[in-house]
């Protein structure tokens, strides 16, 4: 190698990493790197490939149970679901190529998670969202709305994979820095999992599906860095999806694995060929040679820098059966997909890349992975915010007034603009589709039913990380178990701002505490996550946003529920709640914000072991035949949440409210562990409550006209709650 | 009751379209790649939905030249009957069996939804046997270019030639009820011999046990029985 392409802390700097980074890679290396390995090394020691900043403390975090069949570290997180089936799914961000550029910043965020499940021999079922946009009426708002939701869709629906739930907010902090995380949920044989370490050294190692470009070129470095002014400039860095391309590597990559030809396999996602082949031969304990003139590239000149750090889309690597070499290639031939042995498994435990028939890099792997530097960053957590009274917050307006404000706000309104332009149908197995609590897919030619749901409600994480952080898990598992689905286990994606900043890494160390507490208690471990974080422009930081994607099973999807209100004469109970509750818990709720115009404050506490006694007799209610309908209550409060009942049935409801107390706070405060049931059955389902030691009370009955009527006020209709409903975002959007 | 579902690189509705017409017929349809040439004798070829060839060009352009369509092309012109749903549906006005053309939907945007239609009065055809004139249905749609565009004069022959198949008729009464603003609330027409047909709603997302609707099952009970009389 020739002492001309000899790198300086100079260029270590312009790639992100510190001077003691760049002095271990003098000391591993015992050389000065050139530019193709001080960019894998940058690439590998990124925030977004190493987590350095975040390892230590997702390690707290509860990875196993009896239906765990893979955890964090693979492509993919799998969980067993009975009957020889396995569920693989994963949740991961794309926020920074997404304020970028959102239209291929989305739709390359739902490729990349795709790759992942199908990698790990999973035909994706169900496809969600997570997404965060700053305030609606900022001048941004509209055009980065527009692009993402065409981005998903225009991914999701070409490939085929229905794109069933997710969930939206908007609030200033993400004006400069959206949120986009996509997580994808597949279905495998439980004893047919394909994972990512080389076996074989002599193996051969092949590329397959699209051609390398100069797209992408250090994308995970981008993400590993705060935006500027400046950052605009960046959208060559923004990667270009083709969901077609994704649809043929799909096909392609599952009738190979079928074929029985695949030892292991991983895609190119974040850092390109650099993170898969680090990854497959350190996994392996093995080494790799790659003759990067072999890579199929689309343009021409490329370095062994560009072709090891493009992160062009629908690309993957695998390790195959050397007698298997003919099958694989005209199974590829068939998807007109490229199919190009670039090297082999080597014993050497070093990457070694050739270009131009020289060696462009040749280091130990080790390094790469295990010295990745991992930080104990200092943090200091904010004050705690005071416990606001509802005399504090609440206004003298009437009930119906506050409905409507609440029901039009950006973050209660319908959100039917956004997921009509998503095929939310294809492959003919959804049972309920976005808009309610939790998606239910049917798992094809089966009885069963897989339940997910993506939760978080960031003013909660913002006030008080760790009550934020066991907030969004139990919401989550509040939306499996009102479906009749049992939790089973989750993924997260930790979005954050500056971890070099004590309060911001507070945030994190308390979210991710708050996250493993609850995930503990209700036996739902983490089996796969993603981080982001730098969301901040200019230093300003996003509310922080833990987003958890949950997956529940339900044995007979035909006893599965939904929310809306079908039949008049039926009781309605609040669970989870006492008799004597004539107030709720108004700080940090949507009602303080939108009515009260006033953030923060202390949000209601969370307590995992009551959401898990009242969580499970909703699920005995349902598979008992006790309770036609099930909602939770969350932001809005029960006022809300019955409004949404009604809006998605035929009938109305009739709710008798407590005397003294406090209306509003009754009515809006966001208590949790609480749902709202139609009941069919009262004597039993009140001793099963009693027996389960759960709360219930009745607060009124279904009627037959479409409306809402609480006692002593003019009834609501479901014609006006509709048209408050529906209108918000289809106002902004024109 | 012998059927054949053709698969072109990008489709996606083609296992949704076998399980559907398996559960009405309980036998299961040929499976053709867009590569094979020969088509064995069946009584339907159904063309399903999804992107093939990636939307890419136009819609259904290159699908409409690959070798299984011109085996279809054959079969249709011998007087076999031929379903075309959502981009079969483009594929097949692509390919010049049926007339007109379908462009973006008026609001530019993707749109799934289920809308509800209406039966027309038509010309012969075994497609609608057993649902008469006036039934209605209600069959979610998905899809980009579902807009059905043509002249004056070839809509007023379409519609005086009984050849307009379906149409959207109102469904929700806060919204228009046409999803992609396409002429005359077209949603699927039929060729001048009643033998081809081409629709945007997806019947096979409409089978009841599950689905919201079981109107496509009876959409397609009635396609799927007319051909096999």
């Amino acid at each position: 190698m020739s002492k001309a392409n000899e790198m300086s802390f100079n260029d270590a700097e312009q790639m992100g990493l510190s001077f003691e980074e760049w002095q271990l890679i003098l000391k591993r290396l015992e050389r000065t790197p050139n530019l193709c390995e001080l960019g894998i090394f940058s690439a590998m020691w990124s925030e977004h490939c190493s987590y350095k900043s975040s390892k230590k403390w997702l390690k707290t975090l509860p990875t196993e149970g009896e239906q765990v069949i893979q955890g964090p570290g693979e492509n993919a997180g799998v969980v067993d679901i009975g009957d020889g089936l396995a569920a693989v799914f994963k949740i991961e961000s794309h926020n920074h190529p997404s304020f970028i550029e959102p239209y291929q910043g989305a739709a390359t965020g739902v490729g990349g998670i795709l790759r992942d499940v199908f990698t790990m021999g999973a035909r994706p079922i169900a496809l969600l969202n997570a997404l965060r946009f700053g305030d609606i009426e900022h001048e941004k708002t509209k055009h980065l709305l527009s692009g993402v939701v065409a981005g998903i869709g225009g991914y999701g629906n070409c490939i085929g994979i229905p794109t069933v739930g997710g969930e939206v907010n908007f609030h200033s902090s993400y004006n400069g820095n959206i949120l986009v995380n996509a997580m994808a949920v597949g279905l495998a044989h439980s004893d047919r999992i394909f994972y990512s370490a080389a076996t074989g050294s002599g193996n051969p190692v092949i590329y397959v599906g699209a051609k390398t470009g100069r797209d992408g070129i250090h994308g995970a470095t981008m993400a590993s860095a705060e935006f500027s002014d400046e950052t605009e400039s960046k959208r060559p860095t923004v990667q270009v999806g083709d969901p077609f391309t994704g649809k043929l590597l799909m096909e392609a990559c599952l009738e190979l694995m079928a074929a029985d030809a695949v030892l292991s396999i991983q895609d190119m996602g974040a850092a390109g060929l650099t993170s898969s082949s680090v990854e497959m031969a350190s996994k392996g304990g093995l080494g790799m040679e790659i003759d990067l003139d072999l890579v199929p590239v689309r343009e021409e000149a490329m370095s062994a820098y560009e072709i090891m750090l493009s992160e062009s889309q629908e690309r993957m690597l695998m390790v195959i059966k050397p007698e298997q070499a003919e099958t694989a290639r005209a199974i590829f031939e068939k998807w007109d997909l490229d199919f190009m042995p670039i090297g082999k498994v080597t014993d050497t435990e070093r990457l070694v890349l050739l270009k131009d028939n020289e060696i462009a890099c040749d280091i130990p792997l080790a390094p790469l992975v295990d010295d990745a530097p991992e930080y104990d960053r200092p943090y200091r957590p904010e004050e705690l915010q005071p416990v606001l009274s509802t005399e504090q917050l609440e206004k003298d307006l009437p009930l119906a007034e506050v409905l409507q404000r609440l029901l039009a706000s950006a973050d209660l309104c319908s959100r039917r603009w956004i997921y009509e332009q998503y095929d939310s149908d294809v492959m003919a197995d959804t049972i309920t589709g976005p808009g309610g609590d939790a998606a239910l897919v049917r798992i094809h030619n089966t009885d069963k039913g897989l339940a997910v749901s993506t939760d978080c409600t960031p003013r909660y994480v913002d006030a008080d990380p760790f009550e934020g952080g066991k907030q969004a898990v139990c919401e989550a598992y509040r939306n499996i178990s009102a479906s009749g689905a049992k939790p089973l286990a989750v993924t997260n994606n930790l979005n954050f701002g500056n971890p070099e900043k004590q309060d911001i890494m507070a945030q994190i160390v308390g979210a991710v505490n708050g996250m493993g507490n609850a995930c503990r208690t209700l036996n739902t471990p983490v089996v796969s996550g993603n981080v982001s974080l730098y969301n901040e422009t200019d230093s300003m930081a996003i509310q922080p946003c833990p987003v958890i994607g949950m997956i529940g099973v339900i044995d007979d999807w035909t006893k599965a529920k939904g929310c809306g209100l079908a039949n008049a004469g039926k009781a309605l109970f609040v669970v989870g709640q006492s008799d004597d509750v004539k107030d709720g818990w108004l700080g940090c709720s949507v009602y303080a914000r939108e009515i009260a115009g006033r953030e923060g404050g202390a949000p209601p506490s969370v307590d995992p072991a009551l959401e898990g006694r009242n969580g499970t007799l909703i699920r005995q209610a349902i598979e008992s035949e006790l309770i036609e309908a099930a909602h939770d209550i969350s932001d809005g409060g029960l006022v809300v949440a019955l409004a949404e009942m009604v809006m998605a049935g035929q009938c109305g409801a009739k709710i008798t409210c407590p005397e003294g107390g406090s209306l509003h706070g009754w009515a809006f405060g966001e208590d949790q562990a609480r749902y709202i049931a139609v009941v069919s059955d009262v004597p039993a389902f009140t001793a099963l409550c009693a027996a389960s030691e759960v709360e219930a009370i009745q607060i009124g009955e279904t009627i037959s006209e479409c409306e809402l009527t609480l006692a002593g006020l003019p009834p609501i209709s479901k014609e006006d709650m509709v048209a408050w409903h529906s209108k918000t975002i289809d106002n902004l959007m024109g | 009751m012998r059927s054949a579902i053709l698969i072109f690189p990008g489709s996606n509705c083609d296992r949704d379209m076998m399980v559907a017409v398996e559960r009405i017929t309980g036998r299961r349809p040929a499976l053709v790649w867009h590569k094979d040439s020969q088509l064995d004798p069946v009584d339907i070829v159904i063309i399903p939905g999804g992107f093939s060839f990636g939307d890419y060009l136009r819609c259904g352009a290159l699908a409409a030249r690959a070798p299984a369509m011109e085996a279809v092309i054959d079969h249709a012109s011998r007087g076999g009957a031929v379903l075309g749903v959502c981009n079969g549906f483009q594929i097949l006005l692509e390919t010049g069996l049926l007339p007109g053309t379908l462009v973006r939907n008026g609001g530019l945007k993707f749109v799934c939804r289920e809308v509800r239609l209406a039966v027309q009065e038509t010309l012969e055809t075994p497609f609608l046997d057993d649902l008469s004139s006036g039934t209605e249905l209600r069959i979610p749609v998905a899809h980009n270019e579902g807009n059905y565009f043509a002249d004056d004069a070839l809509l007023d022959s379409l519609e005086e030639g009984g050849q307009i198949a379906l149409r959207y008729i109102e469904n929700d009464p806060t919204r228009t009820a046409n999803p992609n603003g396409s002429a005359r609330n077209i949603a699927g027409i039929l060729s001048a011999n009643g033998r081809v047909m081409g629709m945007m709603p997806h019947p096979e997302r409409a089978m009841g046990n599950g689905h919201p609707s079981e109107d496509g099952r009876k959409f397609l009970t009635s396609v799927l029985e007319g051909v096999a009389r």
